[in-house]
């Protein structure tokens, strides 16, 4: 029988640290404290959780085997659902999925469910649970664009099937925005997202890197000369908007995306890397979701003072409840019900501050928060000297030029079935960020594992 | 890795390289560029396509040392390998889809300066091979950095080559050329300059005077260069472009040069430290009052 009591904390590098830091903030369960949390779960004969999970984990039936301490099996029932659970245990908005509807959480906290997936997953690696392949090959080849969430997952089970699997990344390294967006603070590139991508390797998966579908192959090569018997199309949403108010050209404004990719993919926090970065003194950081959140705890590393701007109020912050509490306590400040309307520029071209306007929240929009309306004459200028743009991005319309017959819709995101991926042209499939815009990384898996049965079933025809 | 088969130093630091790359070699064309990345620790640098070998599998990059990471590149031999090399990204060249012709009645003048010589060889190159002769002006500060001029003379109509000192051939600026041509009687239907951006800004100042519809290529720092990060971003005509993916060449009468030149000094102090410690090693102590030293 569960006993009632709290959630076990689970440890954190001291804030004050961290903050001057790219360690991981969270340290995550021992196996003691994995045990003890685990004891909470009422092995609901209905689990809710499993219904929030996108991917529908067998959570209790895992949770059940940390209790009795077979970490092995628990890796077992999750891998059936999950092929990247210790990226999911660490990034996954828990709170309002699987976490979200635990239960205990009516009354009290919910099982921590995330952590102790994560707790499951590191103790996998750390004893070398490996995957195995498949032993029936089916004689077939299928083309990957893109190895972030979704392009993993979908070559990751197409393997496991049994086929000749692909991988064609456009950048030099595979992980999509696992490597080149989440901060390693978050998210340990090294340890976490490489031994993912070598697991999908070790199924048999080959990956080429600095492929750019669309400008170095075309999928109607890939199809017609190169043998793919499919493709799937996981290209993700990478490219950023500004906002178009005055001064946005100036040197140091930039794209969350670039600062990320320079700090995450190059590397620019390191010494012994070549790549450069603009530190900034004071740091404005425009929005206010994950990559907000991400873009300011890494200037705040850089070792800027950083403020987030953002136009709608506390509640609203579509960033993960615990990305915004990490973020207050490593010091970052907010500005809500905030927003830009200039940045400022001196006579060198550079950013000197950004001008900014109060909002109160009106009637709901058609999302259904409630729309920021400016208050008028209550404009006021933050002295900055860089300006982080985090105001979200949509698919890159590279591929979609190139491939006749593909369909998008106006907000260039590719159209396909959510049961199965298939797209408007034969043997096309699609899923993750290219089709639904930015979401998240359980969403993007979960498209990968519904177009790679879509796949199966097309080429099983 | 994409291994090195021949490195050539074409004038003072500037450099030619045929790289192994068929996929690159086989897809790309005229006005595309590259990203190199030397090795795990290095920056993703573009490169204009300066010549391709489809059957071969190569391709040729021409670059001049300015920075850090292109020092590091020079240091690199025949027989060695860059750990990334990417593309073609960007556009072909706009007028490559047009009817051919159509396009052997435009009268078409290229003004290279520099290491821009490189990329306007594959263009003038693609004419040639296409039966249409165009005008070529090639400029150069001095004798010793005019490059790639025995290759150009074969693919060219008529070629002119000037330094701004006059240490070879014509004195003065590529623009004075323009002007004199024109001067001459010469009648222009389109013009490709490219090279720095001072120069590309001067000769579509000049053109535009004239009345030549002029094309550029621009060189804005690059992160990804595909359409990813945003840092390639230009005005062009009010708008905001990303080089890497709308370009990288754009219709010079409408780029904000001025903007462009102001974005392209966004990393100079710290690239510059960067440099001093490639080229010192261990023996740079700061201390000149130029760098800050090493904090
Ligand atoms: C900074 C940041 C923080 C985030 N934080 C969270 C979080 O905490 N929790 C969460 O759940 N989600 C988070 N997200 C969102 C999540 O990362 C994405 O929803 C998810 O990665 C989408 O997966 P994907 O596979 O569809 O695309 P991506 O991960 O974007 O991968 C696409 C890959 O395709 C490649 N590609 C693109 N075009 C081509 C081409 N033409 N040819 C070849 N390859 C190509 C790209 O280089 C990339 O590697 C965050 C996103 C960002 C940017
Ligand atoms: C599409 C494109 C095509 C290019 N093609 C070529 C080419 O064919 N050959 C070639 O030699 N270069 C080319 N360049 C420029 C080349 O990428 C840069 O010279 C190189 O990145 C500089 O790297 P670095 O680390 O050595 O110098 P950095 O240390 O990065 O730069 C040193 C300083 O030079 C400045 N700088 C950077 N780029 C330029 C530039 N293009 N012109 C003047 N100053 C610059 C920087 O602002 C910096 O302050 C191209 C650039 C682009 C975007
Ligand atoms: S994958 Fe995400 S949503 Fe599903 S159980 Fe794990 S943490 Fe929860
Ligand atoms: S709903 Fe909560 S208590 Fe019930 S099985 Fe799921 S995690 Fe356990
Ligand atoms: S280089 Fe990143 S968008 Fe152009």
């Amino acid at each position: 029988m569960a006993v009632k009591r709290d959630r076990v904390p689970v440890r954190e590098q001291d804030p004050k640290v961290r903050a001057t830091n790219f360690e991981e903030v969270c340290l995550g369960y021992n196996e003691e404290e994995a045990v003890a949390e685990a004891e909470r779960c009422l092995n609901c004969k209905k689990p809710m959780c499993v219904s929030g999970c996108p991917v529908n984990i067998n959570i209790p039936a895992f949770i059940e085997q940390v209790k009795n301490r077979d970490f092995e099996k628990a890796a077992q029932i999750i891998a059936e659902s999950s092929s990247l659970p210790a990226v999911c245990g660490r990034v996954c908005p828990q709170e309002t999925q699987c976490e979200g509807k635990c239960i205990l959480g009516i009354k009290g906290e919910p099982v921590a469910i995330g952590k102790l997936e994560r707790f499951v997953a590191d103790w996998a690696r750390e004893h070398n649970i490996e995957p195995v392949p498949a032993k029936e090959k089916k004689g077939k080849k299928v083309a990957v664009i893109g190895s972030g969430p979704a392009g993993l997952t979908c070559a990751g089970d197409l393997a496991k099937m049994g086929y000749d699997v692909k991988i064609f990344e456009a950048l030099h390294q595979a992980g999509g925005v696992l490597v080149y967006g989440i901060p390693e603070f978050r998210l340990p590139k090294d340890e976490v997202v490489a031994h993912e991508v070598e697991n999908v390797k070790k199924l048999g998966v080959e990956i080429e890197t600095n492929v750019i579908v669309g400008k170095t192959v075309t999928i109607d090569e890939l199809l017609n000369e190169e043998g793919f018997d499919a493709v799937f199309i996981g290209s993700g949403a990478g490219l950023p908007k500004f906002m178009g108010i005055p001064g946005e050209q100036a040197n140091g404004v930039f794209s969350a995306n670039e600062f990320l990719t320079r700090n995450n993919l190059m590397k620019a926090f390191r010494e012994d890397h070549d790549t450069p970065i603009y530190r900034g003194r004071k740091v404005a950081v425009v929005g206010g979701g994950n990559v907000a959140m991400d873009a300011a705890r890494t200037a705040l590393r850089l070792g800027a003072e950083t403020h987030i701007v953002y136009r709608r109020s506390e509640a609203e912050l579509p960033a993960r409840v615990e990305e915004v509490h990490h973020a207050k306590e490593e010091g970052i400040n907010f500005h809500l019900l905030t927003n830009p309307t200039e940045i400022l520029v001196d006579d060198n071209g550079w950013v000197k501050g950004i001008r900014c306007i109060k909002m109160e929240l009106g009637e709901p929009d058609a999302s259904g928060r409630r729309r920021p309306i400016a208050v008028p004459g209550s404009e006021y200028e933050i002295e900055v000297d860089a300006v982080i743009m985090s105001l979200g991005t949509s698919p890159n319309p590279l591929i979609s030029s190139t491939t006749e017959g593909l369909e998008v819709n106006k907000w260039k995101c590719i159209v396909a079935d959510e049961n199965n991926g298939a797209t408007t042209k034969e043997g096309v499939y699609a899923g993750g960020d290219a089709v639904t815009g930015a979401a998240t990384v359980i969403l993007a898996m979960g498209a990968g594992k519904a177009a790679a049965a879509g796949i199966d079933e097309y080429l099983s025809k | 890795m994409y291994k090195i088969l021949k490195a050539e130093l074409l004038a003072d630091k500037i450099y030619l390289m045929d790289v192994e790359a068929p996929r690159v070699a086989k897809s790309c064309q005229p006005g595309q560029f590259v990203i190199v990345k030397i090795d795990d620790a290095g920056e993703r640098i573009p490169l204009t396509i300066c010549d391709y070998d489809a059957e071969a599998g190569t391709v040729t990059i021409v670059f001049q040392c300015v920075g850090e990471s292109t020092y590091r590149m020079a240091d690199l031999k025949a027989g060695d390998a860059f750990e990334d090399f990417t593309g073609p990204l960007g556009c072909p060249s706009e007028w490559i889809n047009e009817d051919i012709e159509e396009l052997k009645k435009k009268k078409m003048l290229f003004v290279a300066g520099g290491v821009g010589t490189a990329p306007v060889y594959p263009q003038v190159k693609w004419l040639h091979d296409h039966g249409i002769d165009a005008d070529v002006i090639i400029g150069a500060k001095t004798k010793d950095l005019i490059i790639l001029e025995k290759e150009m003379e074969a693919v060219a109509g008529n070629l002119y080559v000037t330094t701004d000192d006059g240490s070879y051939k014509h004195k003065g600026m590529v623009t004075s050329v323009v002007e004199e041509l024109v001067e001459a009687g010469k009648q222009y239907d389109q013009c490709i300059a490219i090279g720095p951006v001072i120069m590309m800004k001067f000769t579509c100042l000049l053109t535009k005077k004239l009345g030549i519809p002029t094309i550029v290529s621009m060189n804005p720092i690059m992160v990804d260069g595909t359409g990813m990060c945003g840092a390639c971003r230009l005005t062009v005509g009010g708008e905001v472009k990303f080089a890497c993916v709308d370009g990288p060449e754009f219709d010079g009468h409408l780029v904000d040069f001025d903007q462009a030149m102001k974005r392209q000094q966004m990393y100079k102090t710290e690239e510059g430290r960067a440099l001093l410690r490639y080229q010192e090693g261990k023996t740079h102590h700061g201390g000149c009052g130029m760098c800050g030293g090493d904090e």
